[in-house]
């Protein structure tokens, strides 16, 4: 009976695995394909990494995409930090619970209704006050920073939650004024949450094709974009050498910040 | 038990008309949100070296005055003085104050030694000022060997000594403690509050200590006061509300009591005759200031101060009939509960005098109970 049972939930259970994890395994193993033709297999290489590296669109689309995706996740963490303590430190403003929506409300918002209405507002902006003066990097971060700084908050919330409010009252009553307690209690405390929030808002920026489709410009085109454009016009081999190196970045963030969130879960409930 | 040694000057500080009080509570109010009192209008005097306490069940607004003292709430009415400075609107971080709280709060992130660096860091003090002042407080609390493990290395008793190390660290002129050893095991309680009383006869801190455990409060203070719904009930040595309660309340939160219902019938000088359904004579009882006859009171009796007899005595006074019900022994006293014929249940102790497996009493004995003029006292409120 449970060997019955057990065969069945390992079945169940593999191909849960291969329905998420093959279409994976078969880029990165593509990816080493010696031949042309993306479907052929013609024997192990790794001359599409060698051309990748000396492919300059790539390269330039490459280094834009980390240049925003590290200014998106500082400032996300900035701004989710001030906006998580506000929620958990001032529990009786009027508009809080308004508030409390409006912080949540990217996580579940369409990309596509992001991405249009951060374009309409830049498209105003620039007519009403001339800045952002056209569409870029400029306008990518902004909106890559509205829906990561919402990330941030959630995880930054939840630690902060936890935080013994005595903490910081014994650090006033030691003589710390309260900027102070902030900078040598509450920050040391909750940087596990900040750094598991500035990775994951690296990654989602570095993932994000959508949003940056609609508020990008001429001159500025990420790392996503460059990928499904090249992927429009015939897939080359090149591609799926350079999208396995993608997953083997952003699986090494996710599974950093996860570990951080985990020991700090972890040492919280001690 | 930890019995205070005292200079005699600072135990009757209070009784001194003309002492100077340490720290001064005016009419202080505390309103929450939403209306309740938490605190209302309490008045103080506490004078220096003491070791005060303030008793409550939970929710009496015991820890809400100790937070105001700390500057972690505000005074909604009422001033608070310390050597004669109002601190009232002062802000926690420049009160000449400081607090061990009930969960220690030590920072996770620091080292024992930094932890209790942390105040003095604040001061501006050297660097070599900061790590004697450490050391000397580490001896203190015996906690020298943990001066570099974090304090989820501690256990519960080792937490707290370092609390009370970084508490005292500043040399505050006030100590205030919330519940300082509601943490702790029972045996580790009792070692703790000697050594805690021991500690500030050295270190000559006036202590403020919450607790809403009355034994811990009558063994550890010199003075002590009984706080419900946001009022202050009596205040006074532990012997003074332990024999002279004021009310009902305190006699019955302090230590087991007996209460007979009566009103008074004859009123001499300094004694007064109570007629009570729950008795079958009269009671006598001394009471200094006279009462008007026909004036309901209340007589409170200890279980200790009762008196087991063979017999009724012969002046019907003072007296009370019934059968043991159930025996509490202790080891070295024994608990009677003695069902009366009027329906009452009284509780006798009995010290255990002679060695023997079974008490000189037993379930369903037949007994007179009696008291002394003198053994309790009788209550208006």
């Amino acid at each position: 009976m449970t060997g019955r049972r057990s065969f069945w939930l390992f079945t169940a259970l593999a191909f849960g695995y291969a329905f998420l994890y093959l279409p994976i395994v078969t880029l990165i193993v593509y990816s080493f394909n010696d031949s042309r033709l993306v479907t052929v297999w013609g024997g192990f290489s790794t001359r599409w990494y060698a051309e990748l590296f000396r492919n300059e669109q790539i390269l330039s689309a490459l280094w834009l995409s980390v240049r925003i995706a590290a200014m998106t996740a500082t400032l996300a963490v900035i701004l989710g930090t001030l906006a998580a303590l506000t929620l958990v430190r001032f529990t009786h403003f009027r508009t809080r619970m308004l508030f409390a929506g409006m912080v949540a409300a990217p996580l579940v918002m369409p990309e596509v209704i992001l991405g249009l209405s951060a374009l309409l507002m830049f498209v105003t902006l620039e007519q009403a006050i001339g800045w952002p003066p056209g569409r870029g990097m400029t306008t990518i971060t902004i909106a890559h920073v509205t829906f990561t700084s919402a990330f941030v908050a959630v995880i930054v919330q939840s630690r902060l939650s936890q935080l013994d409010v005595n903490l910081e009252e014994a650090a006033m009553d030691l003589g710390a004024r309260p900027w102070k307690v902030f900078f040598v209690i509450i920050l040391p405390i909750i940087s596990p949450a900040l750094i598991a929030g500035w990775l994951l808002g690296f990654t989602l920026s570095m993932d994000d094709l959508v949003i940056a489709s609609f508020v990008s410009g001429p001159g500025a085109t990420t790392l996503p974009m460059v990928v499904y454009s090249s992927v429009r016009l015939g897939v080359s081999p090149q591609v799926n050498a350079l999208a396995t190196l993608i997953v083997v970045v952003v699986a090494t963030g996710v599974i950093i910040a996860g570990w951080l969130l985990h020991r700090q879960a972890r040492r919280a409930g001690r | 038990m930890p019995q205070q040694r005292r200079d005699p000057a600072i135990l009757e500080a209070w009784q001194d008309p003309d002492a100077r009080p340490f720290l001064e509570i005016q009419n202080v109010t505390k309103v929450f949100e939403g209306g309740t009192y938490a605190v209302d209008d309490v008045s103080l005097r506490i004078y220096k070296g003491e070791f005060f306490s303030l008793l409550g069940a939970s929710g009496c607004g015991k820890s809400t005055l100790l937070r105001m003292l700390a500057g972690l709430e505000r005074c909604t009415q009422g001033r608070i003085l310390i050597e004669g400075q109002d601190i009232t609107r002062m802000p926690p971080y420049e009160r000449p104050v400081n607090m061990m709280f009930q969960s220690y709060a030590l920072f996770p992130h620091m080292s024992v030694e930094q932890n209790v660096a942390f105040g003095l860091k604040q001061e501006r003090l050297s660097g070599r000022e900061i790590r004697s002042r450490v050391s000397e407080m580490l001896e203190l609390v015996h906690m020298s060997e943990y001066a570099r493990r974090r304090p989820d290395q501690l256990s519960g008793g080792q937490r707290q000594r370092v609390a009370l190390a970084r508490s005292l660290a500043k040399h505050p002129k006030l100590l205030l403690l919330d519940e300082p050893l509601g943490a702790l095991d029972r045996k580790l309680r009792e070692r703790t509050q000697f050594e805690l009383v021991n500690i500030q006869e050295r270190v000559g801190t006036t202590f403020i200590m919450v607790t809403h455990d009355q034994e811990e409060a009558m063994t550890m203070s010199s003075r002590l006061a009984v706080m419900d719904a946001g009022r202050i009930l009596q205040v006074g040595t532990p012997s003074e509300i332990y024999e002279y309660p004021a009310s009902r309340f305190v006699a019955g939160f302090i230590g087991a009591v007996n209460l007979f219902e009566g009103r008074v019938v004859t009123a001499e000088e300094d004694r007064v005759v109570i007629q009570s359904d729950d008795t079958p004579g009269e009671i006598v009882m001394y009471h200094a200031h006279p009462l008007a006859i026909g004036t309901p009171v209340t007589v409170a009796l200890r279980p200790e101060k009762l008196r087991v007899m063979d017999e009724p005595p012969s002046d019907d006074r003072n007296w009370i009939q019934g059968t043991v019900r159930e025996i509490g022994y202790l080891g070295d006293v024994s608990i009677y509960h003695v069902g009366t014929d009027r329906n009452r249940t009284v509780q006798v102790q009995v010290t255990n005098r002679a060695r023997r497996t079974a008490g000189p009493l037993t379930w369903d004995d037949s007994v007179f109970l009696g008291w002394d003029t003198d053994a309790g006292v009788v209550l208006t409120a």
